[in-house]
């Protein structure tokens, strides 16, 4: 199968703070990925230097086949191209923690604005399909509201939306139910799972070790900022991965 | 109280609202554009452009626009290399002097307004829009202007009043304005409160008038908003 996202060698230093040590991983189309690891493990830093919302100190990315370019400047290391970057950053839908929905657009304007204004699609026919993703996501009432008015669930439910609406090659999950209340985590679940059962390829970060198990085609174990340990859940969870895995699994059911 | 002396100097005093006008209309639009590139300037991580934005907005709020308006109109014109440029037939003319201090003073206040603005959009919602592949300009105009906006048009309102009332400034430089023509009154009536009662509820007006826009503007820029957020205090 196609590879959809595959990081070489990645490393990312805050200051005197090596975060990600050397990441390998390939995402193959279809295939959805759960991220594990404590936190400080530098699984969130991972999957921002996937589309570049950070940068990585060392390493690749690449993208649909398509590799990063990158340029030192000043002992710094950036993007060559900018307008390569944000190509890239449409073709890859994120959806993080906080929601981040816009807030001084509907819920409706927040799905379409992108596919409008980065896209240049027609509106009418970006409206529609946006309608439709609403729907899907089961808030196709709420298309008129703010993101103010809305609960947290639907909020970031809305924002999957958004994400979804600008057809991405693969979707990135930032811990999308972290910030939620207890009892919205499962409505924000079911539509991720949706995805996965759709064939969607994904990199979840999460901490839902249930839902990685239950939905993941793959688990990964980030530890102090290299891959500890992967495979299947059926592999990670009967007794598999590594001693660290199985101790911080042993933590989370504590 | 004389209501027909009132009506009189009412109808004097008329002819002068289109001047006050315009010179804060247009003070106005000049000095956003100058505040919206001092921002910018100051927040662009550009070591150079950042002082030169903090040493502009140092000098002009830290003088008063009197002076200002003084060093300009009397000032300028004592240099003979002013004198031969092209800008020499605008520069001896008061109104454009007036034009010149009023607007590079609010654009001094308009920076700050507008960089608060700038500073008060939330980092999340810069790094939603640049993760659907936003940058450059489309991310200003679509996302961060708009939600600046919101936050800066109350302090905003407050300068545009400030404006309106310090065009009378440019009485002292001969401008018949709403305060010129009313001293020109003064002066030939020797009635100075009644005069200035009239001018006073002429620019009371106006100022009203801008703060019903403001605040409609505000609704408009925030439908979101509830009309009254905070909760009221807890009585005593």
């Amino acid at each position: 199968m196609k590879e959809a996202i595959r990081v070489k060698n990645l490393t990312k230093r805050f200051g005197a703070l090596d975060v990600l040590r050397g990441i390998d991983l390939a995402a193959h189309e279809g295939e959805a990925i759960a991220i594990l690891g404590s936190s400080g493990s530098g699984k969130s830093t991972m999957l921002r230097c996937i589309n570049l919302l950070e940068i990585p100190t060392g390493g690749d990315v690449i993208v649909a086949g398509e590799q990063i370019a990158f340029k030192e400047k000043g002992g710094a290391r950036l993007p060559a191209d900018r307008r390569q970057v944000d190509r890239i950053r449409s073709e890859l839908g994120m959806v993080f923690q906080s929601f981040n929905l816009w807030s001084h657009m509907t819920v409706l304007q927040n799905v379409m604005e992108a596919p409008v204004h980065v896209l240049k699609r027609p509106a009418a026919e970006v409206k529609e399909e946006a309608m439709g993703l609403l729907a899907k996501v089961g808030i196709a009432d709420k298309a008129g509201h703010y993101p103010s008015h809305l609960s947290g669930g639907q909020q970031q439910r809305a924002a999957i939306a958004r994400a979804l609406a600008m057809r991405p090659k693969a979707m990135l999950f930032d811990e999308p139910t972290s910030a939620l209340d207890p009892e919205l985590v499962g409505e924000v679940l079911r539509v991720i799972r949706g995805l996965a059962e759709e064939g969607r390829t994904m990199l979840i970060v999460t901490h839902e070790m249930n839902f990685a198990r239950d939905v993941a085609s793959r688990i990964v174990f980030l530890d102090k900022g290299v891959i500890d340990a992967q495979g299947t859940p059926a592999e990670m969870f009967n007794g598999g991965g590594s001693e660290r895995f199985r101790q911080f699994t042993a933590k989370q059911n504590a | 109280m004389d209501f027909a002396f009132l009506l009189e100097c009412f109808e004097r005093l008329l002819p002068g609202i289109p001047m006050t006008l315009k010179l804060a209309g247009f003070s106005l639009l000049i000095g956003l554009v100058l505040a919206v590139l001092l921002a910018m300037a100051r927040l662009s991580g550009i070591v150079v452009l950042e002082w030169f934005s903090r040493a502009y907005v140092f000098v002009f709020r830290g003088t008063p626009l009197l002076v200002q308006l003084f060093l300009i109109y009397y000032g300028l014109g004592q240099f003979p290399a002013i004198r031969q440029t092209f800008l020499w037939p605008f520069l001896r003319e008061p109104y454009w002097c007036t034009l010149l201090a009023l607007s590079l003073n609010t654009a001094a206040y308009g920076a700050e307004i507008v960089r608060g603005g700038l500073l008060s959009v939330a980092a999340g919602q810069v790094e939603a829009a640049r993760a659907c592949g936003m940058s450059g300009w489309l991310l200003y105009r679509r996302i961060v202007f708009p939600q600046a906006l919101r936050q800066a048009l109350p302090a905003y309102g407050s300068e545009i009043i400030l404006m309106v009332k310090a065009t009378s400034l440019a009485s002292v430089v001969t401008l018949l304005e709403l305060t010129g023509i009313a001293h020109k009154l003064i002066s030939e009536s020797f009635r100075a409160i009644e005069v200035f009662i009239v001018a006073g509820a002429i620019y009371l007006a106006i100022n009203f008038v801008i703060t019903r826009a403001v605040a409609w503007g505000e609704r408009r820029l925030s439908p979101d908003r509830p009309a009254d957020p905070l909760p009221s205090l807890p009585a005593a």
